[in-house]
C-alpha cells in the first residue's frame, strides 16, 4: 500500500495540510540515526569505568532454596559485587497491581528463570564465570502446572496471595434466555512472546553519596518503574531518576520490572556504574508473556443468526506472579461478546497462579484470546444457521450506542459494519495458488506453502478465505487514574524560535516522537520543534500500551501547546488591539478573524518566555460489581480482517497470501505511521495463528531461542491491503483513536478461519480450535 | 595491552587489544572497537540484526569468530555512508516509513545494499526470499519492501527524488 | 569449560594448504576446526563451548573451496569449504540440482554465504539440509590427516546424532558425488516458510542409466536413513522407458518410506507427524520425478 504525504488519506483536514502538521506523514525525527546505526538503544549506552551485571536464575519451576553459597564466586578475580534478597534495602517485592513478586527469591522459587542473585564483574565473561560459581542447594518441589488444580483448591497455595489471582463473573440481562440455535466450543490459546528485538538492557549510575541513582533503561512506563524501583531501594521516588534509553520494541513485554532493580542495587553496592544486558535466552525468562488461555463459549441465536445470549468460562494461566493478570482477565471477559450486539450473557473468568512463566501484558491484552474464541464461534454459528460468515457478522454488528455485556454503552463511533464492508470491497489477490506460471511452466516454490522447502505442487494446495472482526478498549479501565503529562515551552534557538516539548512518553517504535511535533506545528504554527530528553523530570505519561498514547500523551501535548498558544494569542491580541478569541492559526500564520490580518507565528513568539505543563485525563471510568456491571472502559476501536490462505491439507502447511483490513482509526494523524502499526500488528496476529508459541514441558521452557520460537519472516508475511475508516471520534482530543492493538486481534482468527475454509473445500473437517495451528492439527 | 589481532573495518586497520579466544565478531565490533551500529538480538544467526559484509559477502557477524576475520575487508553500517549523509537505501527507509523501533534496521540496510548489488531490480518475491534472514518485529515488512523498490526505481532512472511505484 | 579469558599471539591459525592444516591438527589434537562457523559459533555464543586450544580456520585453503568435475567418470568432487551459495550457482547447480535445492532451503543469504557442505557433514545433525541429498547420491567423503587420506561412504561416516567417524587429526577435505543422468530433488518440512530446521526432509535420486532409486530421510532418526525396501519397490515399479509411475505405486512408495522412518517427538514436532510428513514428501518427490512437466523447480536458479 502506498501512502502519499499530502494528507489525501485524511478526509477532514483542511485542504493542503502543511507538510509536518497533523494529517501528513513527515519522516520520524530519529530515522536518520536509526538507519545509520547511531541511534542509542539502551544496550548501546555505557559509562566510563562501568561494570557488567548478570543474573542467577532458578532452573526449577518450584523448589525451596536450602542454601546459597557465594564463596567460590567471590574468589574469582574481577567479581565486584553479589546481591541477593538479603541485600534489598526497601520493599522486598514489586508488581504492577499486587506487589507480589520478589526482587530476588529468598525461600522459594516459583518459576524457571526466577532471579535468585545478581553479580557485577569487570566484564561479561567474568560475570558468567561468577554466576557459574554460585552454588544453590534446592529442595525440588512438585510444581503446580494446571489451572484446574489452581481453581479446585486441591493444592496448597504456591504463594501467600493464593492460587487465584482474580475471579470475576459477568451476569447481564436474562440468564435463562435461549435462542433457536446454540453452538459451543472450547478454544485454546498458546503462550505468545512479545519477542521485541531490542534485548533488555540498562545502565545504572549511582549518585556519589549513594542516596540516589540514575537509570537509563528501555521501558514502557518511566514513572511506574521509578516508583517500584524506589520502593525496593528504600528511596523517595525523586531520588531515582529514569532516562529513557532507546527502546527496541516492547509490545507489552517491558511494562513489568525486569532488570531495573537488580541493576540499581549492584550500582549502589559498588558505587560505580553498572550495565546489564540480557541474551535472547535470558530475555525469554526475564519478561512476562501473553497469557495462555482456555475458553469455553456457547452462543445462543435466533434462526436468523442474531445473538441472543453468550455463555463463557475463561481460564487464564497467569504463571507464578500476578503482574497485570487481573486487568487482562477483565478485558477478555468484558469483551467476550466481540463487536456484536448481545442482550444476555453469563461469563465466568479466572486468572490463576501456577509455576509456569509469569504472564502479563502483550499487545491486545486479553482481547486477543477472547477474539479467537468468539470469532471461531461466529463461524460455527453461521454454519449452524446456514448463513454466510460475512453476513452473520453484519447481522450482529455493533453500532454507536449499543451496550456491552457490562451494561456500558459504546459512546464512541462504532463503525463495525463499515469496517466489514470496506474490507470486503478490497480486491482479492489476483494471482492464483502458486502464482503465475514461469516461462518453463513451473511455479515459484516461494509462492506455495512450504516455501523454499518445496513441499507442495499446485495440485496439493487449496485456497481459503476467512473473516475476523474485533473490538478493543483503549486506555486503562476499572477506575484507574489514567493521565499523561506534557510540557511545552518557547525557546529562542540559534535559528529562531523553537517549540520545546518535554514528556515522559516512552517511544518504543510506534512513532510518538513523530506525532508530537506534528501536534505542536499544527497548534502553534511554528515548524521548529525540539523534543527534550525523555525522562522523569516531567510528570508521568502513563504507559505506552493499551493503544493509549496518541489519545493521552497526544492529548497532553495538544493541551500544553494550546495553553502556550492561548498565552501567545493574549500577547499578540494586546499588541495589536485584537480580540484574543478572534485569533486562529492557519499554516504558519496567526490570523485575526476580524480584520483578516495575518502575522508570522514564529515571529510573534520570538522573545516570549512561555512554559506550560498540562496533565491530560480522560473521563473517569468505574469499577465493575460482582456481576461485572459498570462503565469500566474508556473508549473502543474496531477493525475487520479478511485473510486469504493457501493450505496444503495433506502436510498441514500454510501460506498466508493476503490480509485485507479496514480499521476504525478515528483520524489518521500520520497515515504512514498508522500503516506501520496496521502491518506490524497483523504480522504478530499471523504469528499467533500459525507459528508462535512458548512451549513449556513440566514447567520448563523448551524453545527459548529464535531457532525454535518462530517469528514470521519476509516469506511468511503477505502483502497487507489496508484502508482506514476515518470517522473522527468526538471523545478523542484529536479525533484519533489508538491504532496499535486492533491489528493483532482479529487477524489471528481470520487466518484460522481461512484455513478451515480451505480444508472444508478439500473435504477435511478439522476443528482448529487451538492457536497456533500446527501442521498436525490440520492433517492428522 | 598487547595487540592480539588486527581487523580491517570500514577501510581502517583496527587493532584488537583484548578478546577471549572464540569471541564473535559482533561483540568485538561493539564492545572492543566501539562500533555500536550492528545489533545482536538472537546469538544464533536467526535474526540478521548483526549483518555485516565480509569481503563483499553478507554474513551474520555473531557467527564469525572475530580472530578468524583478520585480513578480510569488513564493512559495517557505519561504513555504508558518512554520518549525516545517508545512502540512498538508508534515506529510502526513512522516507518510506520502514523504520519503527529501528533495532533490525542496520542489519537490513546491509542486507538491502547487498541485495541490490546482486540484483538491481528485484521483484516482490525475490526481495522477500533474499531478506528472509532479517527479522523485523515492528513493521510487518510492507514498508521495507516499498523502500527497496523505491531505491531500485530511483537507481534505474538515475535521478534524485521519489517516484511513487 | 575453558576459562581462557585473553589470548595473546595468534589465536586463530590460518593454514593455506591442506598439508599445513593437517600438520597443525597432528600437533594439537584438541584443535578446533572452523569452517563457516554457522554451527560452531552458535554453541560458543551459548556458552556451551569455548576453544581450549588452537582454532584452525579452513577458509583460506583454496583447495577446500574448489571443485572439479570429471565428465568421463561422471563425478563431481566438491571441496569441503564450498558454501551453500556456491552450490546454488552454475555450473554446480546443474551438476547436482538436489544440492542446489537443499542449499536454497538453508536459512538465509547470510547463512548460505558462510555455511559449508563439509561443515554440514562434520556437524552431522540429522536435520542437516545437504545430508539426505549426499546420502541418496551415495556420496563419499574424503578425510585427510598428516598420515594420509581415506574415503568412505557418507552414510557410513554419519554414525549418530552429531557424531561421525572422523578420527583425531583428520579433517574433511572433499565430498564426491556422481553426476546422475535422471532426476533428483530435495524437500523439507518446517513450520514456517523460511529459516527453519527441518522436521522431516527427503532427498530422492532417480538414476535412469542404472534404473535405480535412492531415497534418504532427514530428521526422522538419529542419523540420515536410507530405505532399501522402498527403493527396490519403486525401482521395480517405474516404467523406465517413459519414466512414469502409477499413483498407487507412488502411494506405496510413500508408505514404505514412512514405515522405514524412526522419528521422535520433541519440542519441534511429534513422531506421528514426522512419520506422516516424510512419507508424503517421498511420494511427492517421486511424483515429480515420474511425471516430468509437473516439475516444481523454482524460477530463480
Amino acid at each position: 500500500m502506498t501512502v502519499t504525504d499530502d494528507g489525501s488519506t485524511d478526509t477532514i483536514s483542511r485542504s493542503g495540510a502543511r507538510h509536518g502538521s497533523l494529517g501528513t506523514s513527515p519522516p520520524r525525527p530519529d530515522g536518520v540515526d536509526k538507519v545509520q546505526g547511531t541511534y542509542a538503544f539502551s544496550s548501546d549506552i555505557s559509562a566510563d569505568g562501568c561494570l557488567f551485571g548478570a543474573t542467577l536464575r532458578s532452573p526449577h519451576p518450584s523448589a525451596r532454596i536450602v542454601s546459597i553459597d557465594l564463596s567460590a564466586a567471590w574468589k574469582i578475580d574481577g567479581v565486584q559485587a553479589i546481591v541477593t534478597a538479603d541485600d534489598v534495602p526497601g520493599q522486598m517485592t514489586y508488581g504492577l497491581i499486587a506487589q507480589d513478586q520478589p526482587v530476588f527469591a529468598a525461600d522459594v522459587v516459583r518459576y524457571v528463570g526466577e532471579p535468585i542473585a545478581a553479580l557485577a564483574a569487570d566484564d561479561p565473561e567474568v560475570a558468567r564465570r561468577g554466576l557459574d560459581a554460585i552454588v544453590v542447594e534446592y529442595e525440588v518441589l512438585e510444581p503446580l502446572l494446571t489451572a484446574d488444580e489452581a481453581i479446585n483448591g486441591d493444592r496448597e497455595p504456591i504463594h501467600p496471595d493464593g492460587n487465584i489471582i482474580r475471579h470475576q463473573r459477568i451476569v447481564h440481562g436474562d440468564v435463562d434466555a435461549r435462542g433457536d440455535v446454540a453452538v459451543e466450543g472450547t478454544y485454546e490459546i498458546g503462550m505468545q512472546d512479545q519477542a521485541f528485538l531490542g534485548l533488555e538492557a540498562a545502565l545504572a549510575i549511582p549518585d556519589s553519596g549513594g542516596q540516589g541513582v540514575e537509570l537509563h533503561v528501555a521501558t514502557q512506563w518511566l514513572h511506574e518503574d521509578q516508583h517500584q524501583i524506589a520502593a525496593c531501594l528504600g528511596f523517595a521516588d525523586d531520588n531515582v531518576r529514569l532516562v529513557l534509553g532507546g527502546v527496541g520494541g516492547a509490545f507489552g513485554g517491558r511494562e513489568d520490572i525486569s532488570l531495573q532493580v537488580h541493576c540499581c542495587l549492584l550500582a549502589l553496592r559498588v558505587g560505580r556504574p553498572v550495565r546489564m544486558a540480557y541474551s535472547r535466552a535470558e530475555s525469554f525468562l526475564g519478561h512476562v508473556h501473553r497469557h495462555p488461555a482456555s475458553i469455553w463459549m456457547r452462543h445462543h441465536a435466533t434462526a436468523a443468526g442474531e445473538i441472543v445470549k453468550i455463555e463463557s468460562t475463561m481460564v487464564f494461566d497467569g504463571g507464578a506472579y500476578a503482574s497485570t493478570s487481573s486487568a487482562v482477565l477483565v478485558n477478555a471477559i468484558t469483551l467476550a461478546q466481540g463487536p456484536y450486539r448481545c442482550p444476555n450473557a453469563v461469563v465466568d473468568g479466572w486468572a490463576v497462579r501456577t509455576n509456569h512463566l509469569p504472564c502479563g501484558a502483550m499487545r491486545g491484552f486479553g482481547a486477543v484470546q477472547a477474539c479467537f474464541a468468539y470469532e471461531s464461534q461466529m463461524d460455527k454459528l453461521a454454519a449452524a444457521c446456514g448463513i454466510d460468515p460475512f453476513e452473520i457478522r453484519l447481522v450482529n454488528a455493533m453500532r454507536t450506542g449499543d451496550t456491552l455485556i457490562t451494561g456500558q454503552p459504546v459512546l464512541n463511533v462504532a463503525p463495525v459494519e463499515e469496517c466489514l464492508r470496506a474490507t470486503s470491497a478490497l480486491a482479492l489477490p489476483d494471482e492464483p495458488v502458486g502464482g503465475v506460471l514461469a516461462v518453463d511452466g513451473s511455479h515459484d516454490a516461494m509462492k506455495l506453502p512450504g516455501g523454499a522447502g518445496r513441499t507442495a505442487d499446485v495440485s496439493d494446495v487449496v485456497r481459503g478465505i476467512g473473516w475476523g472482526v474485533s473490538i478493543k478498549n483503549l486506555m486503562y479501565s476499572e477506575a484507574f487514574d489514567d493521565y499523561a503529562t506534557a510540557r511545552c515551552r518557547l525557546v529562542d534557538g540559534p535559528e529562531g524560535i523553537e517549540v520545546h516539548l518535554k514528556f515522559a512518553t516512552a517511544e518504543v517504535g510506534q512513532g510518538f516522537v513523530t506525532l508530537a511535533p506534528q501536534i505542536a506545528r499544527t497548534v502553534l504554527g511554528v515548524d521548529a520543534v525540539v523534543l527534550d530528553q525523555i525522562d522523569t523530570q516531567v510528570g508521568s505519561a502513563g504507559s505506552t500500551s493499551a493503544s493509549r498514547q496518541t489519545w493521552m500523551s497526544g492529548g497532553a501535548v495538544n493541551a500544553a501547546c494550546e495553553a502556550v498558544r492561548d498565552r501567545v494569542f493574549a500577547h499578540v491580541a494586546g499588541q495589536h488591539g485584537w480580540g484574543a478569541a478572534d485569533l486562529f492559526i492557519e499554516g504558519t500564520d496567526i490570523v485575526d478573524g476580524v480584520s483578516g490580518v495575518r502575522i508570522d507565528a514564529a515571529d510573534a513568539c520570538a522573545g516570549l518566555e512561555i512554559d506550560e505543563t498540562v496533565e491530560y485525563r480522560h473521563p473517569p471510568t468505574t469499577e465493575i460489581d460482582e456481576n461485572g456491571q459498570g462503565d469500566c472502559h474508556t473508549a473502543f476501536a474496531f477493525v475487520a480482517h479478511r485473510a486469504v490462505v493457501d493450505v496444503d491439507p495433506e502436510l498441514g502447511l500454510v501460506k498466508v497470501v493476503q490480509i485485507a483490513t479496514a480499521q476504525d482509526v478515528g483520524r489518521a494523524l500520520n497515515p504512514l505511521s498508522v500503516v506501520g502499526q496496521i502491518e506490524g500488528g497483523i504480522a504478530q496476529g499471523l504469528g499467533l495463528a500459525v507459528m508462535e508459541e512458548i512451549i513449556q514441558v513440566d514447567g520448563v521452557i523448551r524453545n527459548g531461542n529464535f531457532t525454535d520460537y518462530l517469528l514470521p519472516t519476509f516469506l511468511d508475511m503477505p502483502p497487507v491491503v489496508a484502508t482506514m475508516i476515518e470517522q473522527p471520534d468526538p471523545l478523542a482530543p484529536l479525533g484519533a483513536k489508538g491504532v496499535g492493538e486492533p491489528p493483532c486481534i482479529s487477524s489471528t482468527p481470520a487466518v484460522v478461519a481461512a484455513i478451515r475454509d480451505a480444508l472444508a473445500q478439500a473435504g477435511v473437517d478439522a476443528p482448529l480450535d487451538r492457536v497456533p495451528v500446527r501442521p498436525a492439527d490440520i492433517c492428522l | 595491552m598487547n595487540e592480539i589481532f588486527t581487523l580491517h573495518v570500514n577501510g581502517e586497520e583496527r587493532p584488537v587489544r583484548d578478546s577471549w579466544l572464540g569471541e564473535n565478531l559482533l561483540d568485538v565490533l561493539r564492545d572492543r572497537l566501539g562500533l555500536m551500529g550492528s545489533k545482536g538480538a538472537c546469538e544464533q544467526g536467526e535474526c540478521g540484526s548483526c549483518s555485516v559484509l565480509v569481503d563483499d559477502e553478507l554474513v551474520c557477524s555473531c557467527l564469525v569468530m572475530a580472530a578468524s576475520a583478520t585480513g578480510q575487508a569488513i564493512v559495517t553500517v557505519e561504513g555504508i555512508a558518512p554520518q549525516g549523509a545517508p545512502s540512498d537505501v538508508q534515506q529510502a527507509f526513512v522516507d518510506a516509513g520502514a523504520v519503527q523501533c529501528g533495532f533490525c534496521t542496520p542489519g537490513l540496510i546491509m542486507a538491502v545494499h547487498d541485495l541490490l548489488e546482486r540484483s538491481p531490480e528485484p521483484g516482490d518475491t525475490e526481495i522477500r526470499e533474499e531478506l528472509a534472514g532479517n527479522v523485523c518485529r515492528c513493521t510487518g515488512y510492507g514498508r521495507i519492501i516499498d523502500a527497496v523498490q523505491q531505491v531500485a526505481v530511483t537507481r534505474r532512472s538515475g535521478r534524485n527524488g521519489q517516484e511513487t511505484p | 569449560m575453558s576459562s581462557v579469558l585473553y589470548s595473546h599471539g595468534m589465536p586463530v591459525l590460518h593454514p593455506t594448504t591442506i598439508e599445513e592444516a593437517t600438520s597443525l591438527l597432528a600437533a594439537d589434537p584438541d584443535a578446533m576446526l572452523l569452517a563457516g562457523g554457522t554451527d560452531a559459533m552458535v554453541e560458543i555464543n551459548d556458552g556451551h563451548r569455548r576453544p581450549s586450544g588452537d582454532v584452525v580456520a579452513l577458509s583460506r585453503i583454496a583447495d577446500l573451496r574448489s571443485w572439479r568435475h570429471d565428465p568421463v567418470a561422471a563425478t563431481l568432487t566438491i571441496g569441503a569449504a564450498v558454501t551453500y551459495t556456491e552450490l546454488m550457482a552454475e555450473p554446480l547447480a546443474s551438476l547436482v540440482p538436489a544440492l542446489a535445492d537443499a542449499s536454497r532451503t538453508v536459512g538465509s543469504p547470510q547463512i548460505r554465504n558462510a555455511g559449508t557442505l563439509g561443515g554440514n557433514l562434520g556437524t552431522a545433525s540429522p536435520a542437516g539440509d545437504g545430508l539426505p541429498v549426499l546420502a541418496a547420491l551415495d556420496a563419499t567423503v574424503t578425510l585427510t590427516s598428516a598420515a594420509g587420506t581415506r574415503s568412505m561412504p557418507v552414510i557410513d561416516f554419519m554414525v549418530g546424532v552429531k557424531r561421525t567417524a572422523i578420527e583425531p587429526g583428520e579433517l574433511i577435505t572433499e565430498i564426491t558425488v556422481p553426476v546422475v543422468d535422471g532426476w533428483q530433488g530435495y524437500a523439507k518440512v518446517g513450520v514456517r516458510n523460511a529459516m527453519v530446521i527441518a522436521v522431516a526432509s527427503v532427498g530422492l535420486v532417480i538414476d535412469r542409466e542404472r534404473q535405480s532409486v535412492a531415497v534418504a530421510l532427514g530428521s526422522v532418526g538419529p542419523t540420515i536413513l536410507r530405505c532399501p525396501d522402498a527403493e527396490a519397490m519403486l525401482a521395480a515399479s517405474i516404467n523406465w522407458a517413459s519414466l512414469t509411475a502409477t499413483p498407487d505405486a507412488l502411494e506405496e512408495f510413500g508408505a514404505l518410506v514412512a514405515g522405514a522412518s524412526r522419528p521422535i517427538t520433541d519440542h519441534r514436532s511429534t513422531a506421528d507427524y514426522r512419520r506422516h510428513a516424510v512419507g508424503v514428501l517421498a511420494k511427492r518427490l517421486a511424483r515429480r520425478a515420474a511425471r516430468p512437466g509437473d516439475d516444481q523447480r523454482g524460477v530463480a536458479r
